[in-house]
């Protein structure tokens, strides 16, 4: 049942100058991480007792959570509403997922001031059910193997046939093609009760990551605080999805001297209209039914971020998304995919360090180089570690073959 | 600001009906009613002379804090600045201004942790590191902290502050109660030091009753409100002043619990794990209904993630 184009490692060579470059960007940003590891937060961060929670919790745990929020997405629209059509991004959108999560608690490791117990919230003596975050704790936790378990079939189908260990371990080769194939076996049977359960733990963790702040009814700006805030959460991380793909895509097929996907992109970014407006129109319902509209032109940061956010980052690719040229043109659908995803991490940043206003003390928060070298050090780790894989892994379509005839 | 925040709380108090999630107060949020009857500080702001005395025996009194030395207490020239607790201060004392700079006198003020009958950093936190103590006490365990530094952001008094500096073994900061102190029959270390005795120290219910009986007697000394009573669900720590509660640095805040706002939401959600249990089987019908709706369609290849 070939209904799809095939899927293959990508033959480019590995090493180009924007790995060279990516790899130093990793390295710093690394350098920066180990630093806060061994000589603590304050070394490093300008978090403080009125900004408890910075850059590292709005960018890459936040942010990152909404941006992963393609895997989920794109497996519904392929799986649960059956569109073939799309079955050739379903690979790069759940690795893309895969190691946005990984890359989520990975960051969440540097900014936890004890990290090392991380596993804490998982024992049951330890379970608190009133708290938002362990909900969301423990949903990610869930869906980061879920996600694994999806990319299981990738793996095996690579190496079924083809496992060849080195030296003594090699008289495992026929024990570990037999436990791959069982594998596959088996994953390929019950694989749609991993599919769902993916998309129903990210919809309670999206949404869940939105009520983490209505604990702050008295610290957060008024235009950023509202019951429904975890169905913004969730509207807005849905409307996310595809244009993230579309981004990775783009990105990738550049990157790999490839032509973009458009036979595909152009019918997914039609989704995106729906997905934002539904999520726009639910803010404005909100704005209305509160009357915090009379904020919109107060003086200050948090309103500033709204209009640039909201009003610049999140209206304006709607409109460009709703236009069937711009969903034609290579440019133009890169450049409103890009807008929303910018206008997602500016959302999130704001929700959580911005909008946030201590009740004492009016010491500002600005992050520090060594926050912003992190956070970037990890998104250009992500990068690579993505080029690694699909280097390796049959993951992105094959180049030689035509494209599918549907 | 004020005027902002005040209008905010009209809009709250709106929202608070958008979700009928039963009522804010239910027995089985992070409440329990003994908590009620615990032990409560009476603090009468009008009584206080800013001399220090507190912060000097609460450092002395919790020896895991930084050692400071009687003459940094001394030091009254703090006082030119609105301080707040941090990692090596459990308590502080600020220094406010009735009337006018010329023709008012000062106002002094203590700060530690409100012990809330309803915490929002015990609601946050994800691993149940803070708890309600009998006495009234919220106690935090280090042991079980992850250091995510959610409750910082969760506490509407702004108090737990956290370890930045140490890097392998932070710790969230906040005002203990004493709670050793108090559980063995004792006072806490700032309410047996204050020469002025400013703060009382007894059951919540009897020290209501003392605050009610001086806004009665000296009407003309206080605010006719009990600061603690029923902000954010109620304190432990209660405030009697002479000026407007905002201008000593206590904000104005509604009578819901914060944690209120979340723990509806969670509980809604989670009900008898029906939301994500319905949600999985509608998921599960339309993938169905979408897998054999047209016989011409092949039913989606759930292996998958296949491309053979």
């Amino acid at each position: 049942m070939s209904s799809h184009e095939n899927a293959a490692p990508v033959d480019t060579p590995f090493f180009t100058r924007g790995v060279m470059l990516l790899s130093a960007v990793m390295v710093t940003g690394i350098g920066f991480g180990l630093y806060r590891m061994l000589f603590s937060l304050a070394a490093v961060t300008n978090l403080n007792d009125q900004y408890p929670l910075g850059l590292w919790i709005g960018i890459d745990v936040a942010s990152g959570v909404a941006l992963a929020a393609g895997g989920f997405t794109t497996g519904a629209l392929v799986y649960i509403f059956n569109r073939e059509h799309f079955h050739a991004i379903i690979r790069p959108a759940l690795l893309t997922a895969m190691f946005g999560y990984t890359f989520v608690a990975i960051g969440l490791l540097f900014d936890l001031g004890r990290w090392y117990n991380v596993w804490h919230p998982v024992v049951p003596f330890m379970w608190q059910g009133n708290s938002v975050l362990f909900e969301v704790g423990i949903c990610v936790m869930i869906y980061l193997n879920v996600l694994y378990i999806e990319f299981v079939p990738v793996v095996t189908e690579r190496f079924i046939g083809r496992v060849s260990l080195p030296g003594f371990l090699a008289r495992l080769n026929d024990p570990v093609d037999l436990l791959l194939r069982f594998l596959d076996y088996t994953l390929g049977k019950i694989m749609f009760l991993f599919i769902i359960a993916g998309v129903v733990l990210s919809c309670l963790h999206q949404s869940s990551l939105g009520t983490l702040m209505v604990i702050a009814p008295y610290k957060m700006h008024p235009l950023y605080f509202s019951l429904l805030s975890p169905l913004f959460f969730l509207a807005s991380a849905m409307a996310v999805g595809f244009p993230m793909v579309i981004f990775e895509s783009m990105l990738a097929a550049r990157s790999f001297g490839r032509k973009p996907e458009m036979h595909i992109l152009t019918p997914l970014a039609r989704f995106a209209p729906y997905l934002l407006g539904i999520y726009i129109a639910m803010k404005i319902g909100d704005m209305l039914y509160r009357g915090t509209y009379v904020y919109l032109f107060e003086n200050s940061l948090p309103v500033i971020m709204f209009w640039l956010e909201f009003g610049l980052l999140t209206v304006l690719p709607f409109f460009l998304f709703l236009s069937p040229d711009v969903r034609r043109s290579p440019g133009w659908l890169f450049s409103a995919a890009l807008m929303y995803i910018c206008g997602i991490i500016l959302n999130r940043s704001t929700v959580f360090f911005i909008a946030y206003q201590p009740v004492y003390g009016e010491t500002a928060y600005i992050p520090a180089i060594g926050e912003f070298a992190l956070t970037i050090g990890l998104i250009a780790a992500l990068m690579l570690v993505y080029r690694i894989f699909v280097t390796l892994f049959p993951v992105l379509p094959a180049k030689e073959e035509a494209p599918a005839k549907h | 600001m004020n005027s902002t925040r005040r209008t905010f709380l009209k809009h709250l108090s709106g929202t608070a009906g958008m979700l009928a999630l039963g009522s804010p107060a239910r027995a089985e949020d992070s409440y329990s009613q003994s908590r009620v009857n615990g032990f409560g500080v009476l603090v009468d702001t009008t009584l206080c002379v800013g001399c220090r005395s507190c912060e000097q025996a609460c450092n002395e009194i919790n020896t895991d804090l930084p050692r400071k030395s009687p003459e940094h207490f001394k030091d009254l020239s703090v006082l030119e600045q609105k301080r707040r607790m941090d990692y090596s201060t459990y308590t502080i004392v600020n220094r406010y201004q009735s009337g006018t700079e010329t023709d008012g006198k000062p106002v002094f003020a203590k700060f530690q942790c409100m012990h809330c009958l309803r915490p929002a950093c015990k609601s946050a936190c994800i691993v149940g590191a803070f708890s309600s103590e009998a006495t009234g006490a919220v106690q935090y365990d280090s042991w079980k902290c992850i250091g995510c530094r959610y409750c910082m952001a969760a506490c509407p008094f702004q108090v737990p502050a956290y370890e930045y500096h140490n890097a392998f073994t932070p710790k969230v900061r906040k005002c203990t109660y004493c709670q050793p102190r108090i559980s063995a029959g004792g006072l806490p270390a700032c309410v047996q030091a204050c020469p002025m005795e400013v703060m009382t120290f007894g059951p919540r219910e009897a020290l209501l009753n003392d605050a009610r009986a001086r806004l009665a007697s000296y009407p003309e000394r206080y605010v006719q409100h009990i600061y603690g009573e029923h902000e954010v669900g109620g304190t432990s720590w209660l405030y009697l002043s002479g000026l407007p509660f905002e201008q000593i640095g206590l904000p104005r805040f509604g009578y819901h619990p914060t944690p209120g706002y979340t723990e509806p939401i969670q509980h809604a959600i989670f009900k008898y794990f029906l939301p994500p249990i319905g949600l999985y089987s509608l998921l599960g019908g339309l993938m169905w209904f979408f897998n054999n709706r047209k016989k011409k369609t092949a039913p989606a290849d759930f292996k998958g993630l296949h491309s053979s």
